[in-house]
């Protein structure tokens, strides 16, 4: 058996299985939120799970604002927890 | 492929649930050049959502025990073999043309995004829907989710959204989702039902005419009864608290008026709530076009459409959740009556029609046997965020009301922001319309999105005609 692609999550190897969107592989790996409100700073994960609530926006490859729940996984991915609106270097 | 991508089609089908797929079907087999669009990478939409295919991934075969009725879904998918399809193309609003319609779509394949159009002589509108929610207190926390949302990490990855779940809300759907967990090795600590048994007792009319229906929920109750679910009836969430997820859930009784009754607090540990209070029904694409409304038994904003599934603009159907919602069957009835009639058909089958009347009743007595119970609105504190996306608390829509007598959706989204956010009110639309005490009809702003799925200014910029992922003629 060929080992299981993986995705890095804030440095961690997530495994997931081919078809999965990146939400799914992150709640199957445990990881429960990524990303933090732009006003409280309170953690959200997958609320809606079908693209509609927005909740569960997530960094992927440098580029903020993609619905886990939506984006399938792929092997070497870089995801990252969005802090805020996830354009904090064009912050003043 | 690029060049067929220029023609006019006949009969254009949003959504490939089960109204979009009986509509795109029939209208196929009716000798319409159809095509159907989706945002899913298979068709299914909701209710028969499947996994992308992969030889290495989550098998259909994974997850069919999920499913209810797939011969149906076979049989409505191989009929699509005469339809172009178009799968994660989101639909981001239609406008008119001389010939008909102009779908503009996002192309989100393989984590792209291209802007692309399509054209159409008549279009059907199989939108569906998405959970109903109202907030209560902890319910931003993460592991708080949809009652959908868990069914569709199940039936889309083959993953279960939590270790201990408790399930609640109110309708039908919740006993698939509870089931569906508890199969796929959740520990389901119960489901809350906040409506009556006794309710069904009124609506016997309906149910002797939909055997069928109350066969599906009696097979997912049995699974319950099988593993020792508890099913309560007349119970509510009332909180979710946790630090940084939800970990503790607690649930009261209601009494014969759907209030709760005081002292009869219980709290839960679990690590996932799936909650939902009935669904929505997605009306971006019908109200960008000006098809005319009503209030449903639900209080949901609907299509109005006529016998043969019209809606009030010429050329434009309607089938599914986005007319009424009533369930698959229901959906793919309506889908195969507009399907037949938007290929030019001379007449439907008297049986689709006898099948819709019947279906429908029973969706009707299904909305009155599981309102949204009152008094949620009094359990909310001043801190309890309405809107996720713009963190509105609850007190900001009380003060604007108590200080600046402000009571309609328009001021509510100007003075507190709420509905102005990522989601623009898909979420917390239902709920701030009752919190300011007003019915769909009157807060449609919070429904009207004219771009109805996101996309970047940089892929607008390129937007060019589609090409379809079928090798339909």
């Amino acid at each position: 058996m060929t080992s299981q692609p993986h995705f890095s999550f804030d440095g961690s190897q997530i495994p997931f299985r081919p078809g999965q969107s990146v939400g799914a592989a992150l709640t199957a790996a445990g990881v429960r939120s990524w990303r933090s409100t732009r006003r409280g700073g309170r953690p959200r994960g997958l609320f809606c799970g079908i693209g509609v609530c927005f909740d569960c926006l997530v960094v992927v490859d440098g580029r903020p604002n993609e619905r886990a729940c939506l984006r399938l996984a792929e092997p070497g991915m870089e995801v990252s927890t969005q802090e805020g609106t996830g354009h904090g270097d064009l912050e003043v | 492929m690029t060049s067929k991508s220029e023609r006019i089609f006949d009969v254009l089908v949003v959504g490939a649930g089960p109204a979009g797929l009986a509509a795109a079907t029939s209208a196929a087999r009716a000798g319409a050049r159809t095509a159907i669009v989706d945002a899913g990478v298979v068709p299914g939409g909701q209710y028969w959502r499947h996994p992308a295919p992969n030889e290495r991934g989550v098998s259909a075969a994974e997850v069919a025990h999920l499913h209810h009725d797939l011969a149906t879904y076979r049989r409505l998918v191989a009929g699509l073999a005469a339809a172009a399809q178009f799968s994660q193309h989101h639909v981001w609003t239609v406008t008119r043309d001389r010939d008909g319609f102009v779908v503009h779509v996002v192309d989100r394949t393989g984590g792209g995004e291209r802007a692309a159009e399509l054209r159409s002589r008549r279009l059907i509108l199989a939108p569906g829907a998405y959970d109903r929610q109202i907030p209560f207190p902890g319910w931003d926390l993460p592991g708080v989710m949809t009652a959908g949302g868990v069914q569709a990490l199940l039936k889309g990855h083959g993953v279960v959204a939590g270790q201990r779940v408790l399930v609640a809300g109110t309708g039908p759907f919740l006993l698939p989702v509870a089931a569906g967990l508890a199969e796929s090795g959740a520990s389901v600590v119960g489901v809350h039902e906040a409506g009556s048994p006794l309710a069904w007792l009124r609506e016997l009319g309906a149910v002797i005419r939909n055997v069928g229906k109350l066969g599906e929920g009696a097979s997912y109750a049995r699974v319950l009864a099988r593993r020792r679910i508890p099913v309560h009836t007349r119970s509510v969430v009332v909180s979710a608290d946790g630090t940084d997820a939800v970990e503790r859930v607690t649930i009261m009784r209601l009494d014969h008026r759907g209030r709760v009754v005081p002292g009869s607090e219980r709290t839960m540990a679990v690590d996932v709530l799936a909650v939902g209070w009935g669904f929505t029904p997605q009306l971006e694409l019908p109200l960008a076009l000006g098809c005319a409304t009503r209030v449903d038994v639900d209080g949901s904003l609907v299509c109005e459409v006529d016998d043969e599934q019209r809606s009030s603009v010429e050329g434009v159907f309607v089938a599914g959740e986005a007319c009424g919602v009533g369930g698959a069957a229901l959906a793919t009835v309506e889908g195969e009556i507009a399907g037949t009639v938007a290929a030019g058909a001379a007449s439907v089958a008297p049986r689709l029609r006898r099948s819709r009347a019947a279906l429908r009743r029973f969706a009707q007595a299904m909305h009155r046997s599981h309102p949204v119970p009152a008094g949620w609105v009094d359990r909310l504190s001043d801190d309890t965020t309405v809107c996720r996306c713009e963190e509105v608390p609850f007190g900001a829509l009380r003060s604007m009301q108590q200080d600046l007598d402000a009571h309609d959706g328009r001021s509510a989204k100007m003075l507190t922001r709420a509905g102005m956010g990522y989601c623009q009110a898909r979420t917390c639309g239902y709920a701030v319309g009752c919190i300011l005490g007003q019915e769909a009809s009157r807060t449609s702003g919070f429904a009207e999105r004219p771009v109805s799925s996101p996309l970047t200014l940089g892929a607008l910029a390129t937007s060019s005609p589609a090409e379809h992922d079928s090798p339909a003629s």
